[in-house]
């Protein structure tokens, strides 16, 4: 747990380009779930009339619960998709990074 | 010394079963015993007693004690955090909304689900990465070790204490309703099964615990459901539109009703439910407990995939209980249809399992309910202890010095003292109203341990000053909001008129405690604090690599 391997590994332009890629998808999926579900209760909030009508005429099902439904679905299969790359493409990276760190060290 | 206290207890559940006849009469609420799920529930302390036997021989080191040596896999975390975060409120509770209030329900659990990606995209990979056994090890990574344990410990110790107390009236009263059980045995029965659990098996034990209650739940959950929905052919078009036809607000149930009417409260709400669970530590110290943060990752996508499923199948049980449970009279008192339920609004799914499977049924879920409390309490009971014994003990007191042996003594009785403390509260808080409790346990959790969190791990510039008055700023802010609100103000304290008009505190506590954070960060110029920030640079290499990170210990 030294520092000087901590430093060799920061120095790393792969863990530069780790940080920058990981973070930015991260990012970008919370805040497309954070942006969907608050303005979803935007509407919850100021049209609700709209989330309790049919999707079609005559269907029972409403705007609501089929986009709640899908809310439900979309989100988890966003976090599938975040842990198969993250333990998947990024995990590889990072290993490396580590991995040429200690040897240097050696 | 584990085998004796097996048989005191289970002398404990045998005298609890003999004393319940006799009083029986006596309350109102109570029901008839139901032999069913007492008999299924003897059934899931008999398990759980050799789950502990066996768990409490693998429980040598503060590791296995505390995260079950980090070697639970992700799928088993995943199922464990599923079984922490589904308490019997949400069984009964939740139901219960969408029977009344239709989509309601649906937005409340769309609302407790959306937490869950967050906190793998954002939390998960930092939290195993920098954390060991609690979540004050992240916060306090870089800050000075004494005064931000503290904090952590005081603000955990502040939501543990609300939840249980909630958890532990909700046991008694439900445990009364639905066993025919004395309040007062129910709430002992629960404080010392809790206590059995986590004092001898550590996380181990509470793990499994938290499995099977999951299993549990989920497999009574989906045969209810599926049972009621036989009724409908399995057509979610015949079920809506018979629901509709026969419900008071016709096709208004799918519509929002005034449980959001006002963007404050709707906002608020989602905002506490969201960032109090990225605060709630005994869901934190569930990612201490995996091997790395892979496993970890991992352990969310199954968690929020049983909960998600879970809130849909609830979703599902609400508007079936709306066709038959709200037209069978035998479910109402007197048996007058549309009057008041039997056992209150919350015994919806117990009603509906009755109605579809029997007493058999009805026994099942009344036996999951049961062990749901005793899992989630454990699992509270736990993050208790260890931030009594591993911040405020090891680290504050002792200051890194105590002995391994000395720490766990030091959590056993910390675990017992909480049982105590829990029981004794359970049975004094019996005739009050608790409901805003764990409101206030969620509002601690959002706006005292959440902020204080993410910025340590997210901001370079957070120091021990900023994190400190962050920290409080937000435990205070929310406490007094909720106070001044009209669950304690008017319901507790009995003023006519709340001092602050809103139910939620987030939307207003989580800023005052990230700005107070930043603020006074900012303003610390103290060659302490420049270190503080200088050391972000080795803990950033380790939250994004895993270098340096607790491991497993093998088993």
């Amino acid at each position: 747990m030294s520092s000087a391997v901590y430093a060799r590994i920061r120095e790393n332009p792969k863990f530069q380009e780790l940080v920058v890629r990981r973070s930015r998808y991260s990012w970008f999926l919370s805040t497309l779930v954070v942006a969907i579900f608050y303005g979803f209760v935007m509407v919850v909030a100021f049209d609700p009339k709209l989330i309790g009508s049919p999707v079609a005429e005559g269907s029972m099902w409403t705007i609501g619960v089929a986009f709640g439904l899908c809310m439900f679905i979309g989100f988890w299969l966003l976090t599938a998709l975040y842990v198969h790359k993250a333990n998947g493409e990024f995990d590889a990276i990072s290993q490396e990074v580590v991995r040429a760190a200690w040897k240097e060290g050696k | 010394m584990m085998r004796r206290l097996l048989t005191t207890l289970s002398l404990l559940a045998l005298s609890a079963l003999a004393h319940a006849g006799p009083a029986m009469e006596g309350a109102a609420e109570k029901q008839p015993l139901n032999l069913h799920a007492i008999g299924m529930f003897l059934i899931f302390v008999v398990l759980t007693m050799g789950i502990t036997y066996w768990a409490a021989s693998r429980t040598k080191s503060a590791a296995d004690f505390y995260t079950a040596g980090g070697g639970i896999t992700g799928f088993q975390n995943g199922l464990a955090i599923a079984g922490d975060y589904m308490s019997a409120a949400t069984l009964l509770g939740l139901t219960a909304m969408v029977y009344t209030k239709g989509y309601d329900g649906y937005i409340y659990m769309l609302a407790f689900f959306v937490g869950w990606p967050c906190i793998l995209f954002l939390m998960a990979d930092r939290l195993r990465n920098l954390g060991k056994f609690t979540f004050a090890d992240i916060t306090a990574y870089r800050l000075n070790q004494g005064k931000v344990r503290t904090m952590a410990a005081v603000s955990s110790l502040t939501v543990v204490c609300f939840y249980l107390i909630a958890q532990m009236v909700g046991a008694g009263q439900l445990i009364k309703l639905l066993f025919g059980l004395d309040y007062n045995i129910a709430v002992i029965v629960v404080g010392a099964l809790m206590m059995v659990y986590v004092t001898f098996g550590g996380m181990i034990a509470t793990t499994w615990v938290q499995i099977i209650k999951a299993c549990m739940l989920l497999f009574g959950g989906t045969l209810v459901m599926l049972l009621a929905l036989s009724q409908f052919d399995f057509s979610y078009t015949k079920l809506v539109s018979a629901a509709t036809e026969l419900h008071a607000n016709g096709f208004a149930l799918l519509t929002p009703g005034n449980l959001l009417s006002d963007p404050v409260t709707a906002i608020s709400l989602c905002m506490g439910l969201m960032f109090g669970t990225a605060g709630l530590p005994h869901i934190l110290m569930r990612f201490f407990t995996v091997t790395d943060a892979k496993e970890a990752r991992k352990s969310v996508l199954y968690a929020s995939g049983f909960v998600g499923y879970f809130f849909n199948v609830i979703f599902l049980m609400g508007l079936a209980a709306i066709l038959i449970v709200g037209q069978n009279p035998q479910f109402f008192e007197g048996g007058v249809v549309g009057g008041k339920l039997i056992g209150g609004g919350n015994m919806v799914v117990m009603h509906l399992s009755q109605a579809v499977g029997g007493n058999m049924l009805l026994g099942f879920l009344a036996a999951v309910a049961f062990a749901t409390i005793l899992a989630v309490v454990s699992g509270l009971a736990l993050a208790g202890a260890s931030a009594i014994s591993h911040d405020l003990y090891a680290r504050v007191i002792k200051k890194g010095a105590a002995t391994e042996a000395s720490e766990m003594r030091v959590s056993k009785i910390a675990t017992i003292g909480l049982g105590i403390v829990a029981i004794g509260l359970g049975i004094l808080f019996e005739n009050q109203n608790v409901a805003f409790m764990v409101g206030l346990a969620f509002g601690i959790a959002a706006a005292a341990n959440f902020p204080v969190l993410i910025l340590s791990m997210y901001w370079q510039g957070l120091t021990t000053k900023g994190a400190l008055a962050g920290g409080y700023a937000g435990l205070v802010s929310a406490v007094l909001l909720v106070v001044c609100s009209k669950s304690v103000w008017v319901a507790v304290f009995h003023n006519p008129e709340p001092l602050f008009p809103y139910e939620q505190p987030a939307i207003f506590a989580m800023p005052i405690a990230f700005l107070a954070a930043w603020l006074v960060s900012k303003m610390d110029g103290s060659a302490q604090a420049r270190a503080e920030m200088e050391a972000f640079e080795d803990q950033f290499v380790r939250a994004q690599t895993g270098y340096g990170a607790a491991t497993a210990a093998s088993h």
